[in-house]
């Protein structure tokens, strides 16, 4: 059987790859500039985290305030492994979690589920 | 109307009168009841209407009278979180169902066997278009605001996924049912795929309701011992008792326990005394007789007695709060299994996107006519049945019910890892004193000689012991008071260290000692030597009773084994660990012990600083060793095993050094740790095979790899149910831990 590479083959065949690549850059690609938190900073939780990187001093202890604001229930937990804390957040309201790393290094942070991420960079 | 209650601190009161100023400023408030402020606990506790009045407001009528409110410290309770949720799962059932039943009628409509029998109105694409425009953008809204939410963050989930493929299939069918005639000349018949649409949101949607159900029963634990906290407590002030909230409970404070009440907060006995059934905190079964200067713990229950109590510990400082926190701590923790599953997930969902765009781009160039229906659908087939869902709930749904399921047995466990490591334990070092022991020397034996009775050998023994301060002399005095003994008076009493003691009784000398004792007075011990040596084999320490000079008889006093400890050795032993003891004891007393429960390995004469070096030996053979000790005098120790194993209390140190803590003391409780770890492993890698197994062989299925050799091509709508029934399972799995058996008892 031999297959006729239409054109409309042709640009599908093109967009698609384009779409691959856009894909790729887009998700995957994207770096993300660390805010520097002082003692306390705001992360709002709206389809992720805002701002996605934080970073904190090493053995001070920092306030991270957490505002959900997307009602979506996967973002209901906030999961910060190094520190132990597994928290719901109620919509609309601040959670405190109060943070005192004790080693340097990157940290996740993600929900319940681990589909959002952020990261706490521990300097 | 709605009423809420909100507690929040305030800072600058120092004063009674500041309350009743800041209680008539947040009274003022429209919309707030009540207001009463606690100069105490510098907190205010406001009901009020919630539509009415917000924080700003409260906090501005603290201000106007020259205090700060703080709102952020009060935590929400977890009946408002539990209230929270129950109302999403209604808005989310009340979506399900319409988008199920709309669903269902397009499916009738369009479905071409049942179809005949449909309604002319269901049949027409514009109703149907009507229909599941409804579903689209209403019941699958969350999903819009989810996917875009997202991409703005440049992240994509399982909402960016759902939103993708049912709008490609919404939006073609919406385009067949407006341009038939394109899509007719393209030589492709018009067929829409509005049922389609529809019945993947209510799936997903339905899969999402289950899950939500599901996953609540993971917290269970957290929330049986949150309300096990007592609400109120009977404060006793000048002679009158009156009951009070939990909260205003104060250090010090006397407070009044009567009969089949919950103690309210940890504290020590001070009048009268009871039976407390101390169960549900610290998971032994029997109840526990309290009298005067014992301890007892917040939320146990007091069975018999009234009595009085003198709080010692008070809000987040009671054992209860610290298992709590502990528990949540190891929640929120990570097992290391997870990493590989957190790695894969973090580009799950955009290789799920390429990977849709490339079948459909296959499809599109390589299928078989028509081509654009096939290419479209298996596109939207895998971005449908992707599920990664599945993959971040496999490892800590499991942690939570396992850590759960261990806190209501009275085994703490700090973190996931400790719960990880557990499972591979191969052997186990137990410390001797305290842990294996009672840590308090008792009288094993008494055997009197000539025509003295076992008693008149111990009313003289404690007679004379009950000068000395030794710890041998405490256990014979002891004995003495539970017998019911009334002890004479001694004359002369005369202790001897490193020996034992004298005296002078009804004008005999008595001596009571070790063997030196009797070689310094002469005292013939030659005939008794056999029976000496024997006591002296089981490990007891043996001391000799002489009546002027005579051998009257023998008292054994050793630290006594625990019940518990020869059942707890023999089933690590059958569960095939190496089984070791460690202790400061010579090494003729520590064989004895070690003999008798049938421990294989004995570390004797071990200072208590070369513990740790003990333990790092055993690794060093390459064994993954578990340290069992009371947590305060080996904390290095306990530090430097794999696993440390703690036997306290929760209010301890222990809790810091020890990766598992058993409040129940139980010694049954290491094995128990054990299997409980095993099986929570096993859970995990179940899920684990369940949610990779699962994408790893439905979505290459769903890109039609089948369709070459068998012409299989899976259709989107069993995409969507296989996709909730997946992530459901993986959270039933863990679930099936609650019921998991960890005790030999159970």
């Amino acid at each position: 059987m031999t297959i006729y590479m239409t054109a409309d083959k042709i640009l599908v065949t093109i967009f698609g790859t384009l779409g691959i690549g856009l894909t790729y850059w887009f998700f995957l690609m994207k770096k993300e500039k660390a805010i520097e938190a002082k003692e306390v900073a705001d992360v709002v939780v709206e389809g992720g985290y805002s701002p996605g990187v934080i970073s904190v001093q090493h053995g001070k202890t920092t306030v991270l305030n957490f505002i959900r604001k997307d009602p979506n229930s996967c973002l209901e937990e906030v999961v910060i492994p190094e520190f132990k804390v597994r928290k719901f957040l109620p919509l609309n309201e601040k959670v405190e979690i109060a943070i005192n790393p004790a080693r340097k290094g990157k940290f996740d942070l993600s929900c319940g589920m681990n589909m959002y991420h952020g990261k706490i960079i521990v300097k | 109307m709605a009423e809420a209650k909100k507690t929040f601190s305030i800072k600058g009161m120092h004063c009674a009168s500041c309350v009743s100023v800041l209680e008539r400023s947040l009274k003022k408030v429209p919309g707030v009841f009540l207001a009463g402020v606690n100069l105490a606990t510098e907190q205010a506790t406001v009901s009020y209407d919630p539509g009415q009045v917000n924080e700003s407001q409260l906090s501005e009528a603290v201000s106007r009278v020259g205090y700060s409110a703080e709102f952020i410290a009060a935590e929400k309770s977890e009946e408002a979180i539990q209230q929270e949720k129950r109302k999403e799962l209604k808005k989310l059932k009340g979506l399900v169902i319409v988008s199920l039943v709309l669903g269902g009628l397009i499916l009738w409509g369009s479905f071409p066997a049942v179809s005949e029998t449909a309604p002319e109105l269901l049949k027409s694409y514009w109703t149907q278009l009507v229909l599941a425009g409804a579903v689209q953008f209403w019941a699958g809204w969350q999903f819009y605001a989810a996917a875009v939410k997202s991409i703005k963050h440049r992240t994509a989930n399982m909402d960016t996924l759902v939103a993708l493929g049912t709008t490609t299939a919404f939006a073609y069918s919406v385009f067949i049912t407006v341009w038939p005639s394109v899509v007719k000349s393209l030589g492709i018949e018009p067929m829409p795929y509005f049922d389609v649409s529809t019945i993947i949101i209510g799936l997903i949607l339905l899969g999402r309701y289950f899950e939500a159900k599901a996953k609540a029963g993971t917290g269970e634990a957290i929330k049986k011992l949150v309300g096990l906290q007592a609400k109120t407590a009977r404060k006793v002030i000048g002679g009158k008792e009156i009951d009070v909230p939990i909260m205003e409970v104060k250090l010090g404070d006397i407070l009044r326990v009567r009969p089949g009440e919950k103690i309210p907060v940890d504290g020590v006995v001070t009048e009268g005394s009871s039976l407390v059934d101390e169960s549900m905190v610290t998971g032994e079964s029997m109840p526990v007789n309290k009298q005067v200067k014992d301890i007892i713990v917040g939320a146990t229950i007091n069975k018999t007695g009234s009595f009085l109590m003198q709080a010692t510990k008070v809000g987040q400082d009671t054992m209860l709060a610290q298992i709590v926190k502990l528990v949540q701590q190891a929640q929120g923790s990570k097992a290391p299994i997870q990493r590989i599953a957190d790695k894969i997930s973090s580009y799950f969902v955009p290789i799920v996107i390429m990977l849709s765009v490339a079948t459909f781009v296959l499809w599109y160039d390589f299928g078989p006519q028509p081509n654009l229906p096939f290419a479209l659908l298996s596109a939207v087939t895998v971005l449908i049945v992707a599920c990664p869902c599945a993959m971040g709930l496999a490892t800590p749904t499991a942690i939570m019910v396992g850590t759960g399921k261990g806190a209501e047995h009275g085994i703490l466990i700090k973190d996931a890892e400790s719960l990880e490591t557990a499972h591979k334990i191969d052997s186990i070092i137990f410390d001797k004193t305290g842990t294996l022991t009672k840590g308090k020397p008792e009288v094993t034996d008494i055997l009197p000689f000539g025509n003295m009775t076992t008693r008149d050998i111990l009313i003289i023994s404690a007679s004379l012991e009950v000068g000395s301060e030794h710890s041998l002399a405490e256990s014979v005095v002891n004995m003495a008071h539970t017998e019911n003994i009334k002890l004479q008076s001694m004359e002369n009493f005369r202790s001897i260290p490193g020996h034992g003691v004298e005296g002078v009784l009804n004008r005999k000398r008595v001596t009571l000692g070790n063997r030196r004792l009797m070689l310094q007075d002469k005292i013939d011990i030659a005939a008794i030597e056999p029976q000496i040596e024997l006591l002296e084999n089981q490990g007891k320490t043996v001391m000799i009773l002489a009546l002027n000079g005579k051998v009257a008889g023998i008292i054994a006093v050793a630290d006594v084994i625990k019940d518990s400890a020869r059942d707890a050795i023999s089933t690590l032993k059958a569960m095939r660990l190496q089984t070791a003891m460690i202790t400061g004891d010579n090494i003729r007393t520590a064989k004895a012990v070690a003999q008798s429960l049938g421990i294989e390995k004995v570390l004797a004469e071990v200072l208590p600083g070369q513990k740790e070096a003990e333990v790092r030996k055993i690794q060093a053979e390459g064994k993954i060793a578990a340290m069992v000790g009371d947590g305060i005098n080996d904390a290095p120790a306990l530090a430097a095993s794999d696993v440390g194993i703690a036997m306290g209390s929760g209010t301890d140190i222990a809790m810091e050094s020890a990766d598992i803590t058993l409040v129940n003391k139980d010694l049954s409780s290491v094995a128990a740790s054990i299997r409980l770890s095993k099986k929570t492993m096993r859970a995990i890698k179940q899920n684990l095979f369940w949610a990779f197994g699962y994408n790893i062989i439905l979505i290459p299925v769903a890109m039609g790899v089948l369709y070459p050799f068998f012409h299989v091509l899976l259709n989107p709508i069993f995409a969507s149910l296989a996709m909730a029934l997946s992530s459901i399972s993986v959270v039933l799995n863990s679930l099936r831990l609650r019921k998991a058996k960890i005790n030999i008892a159970d």
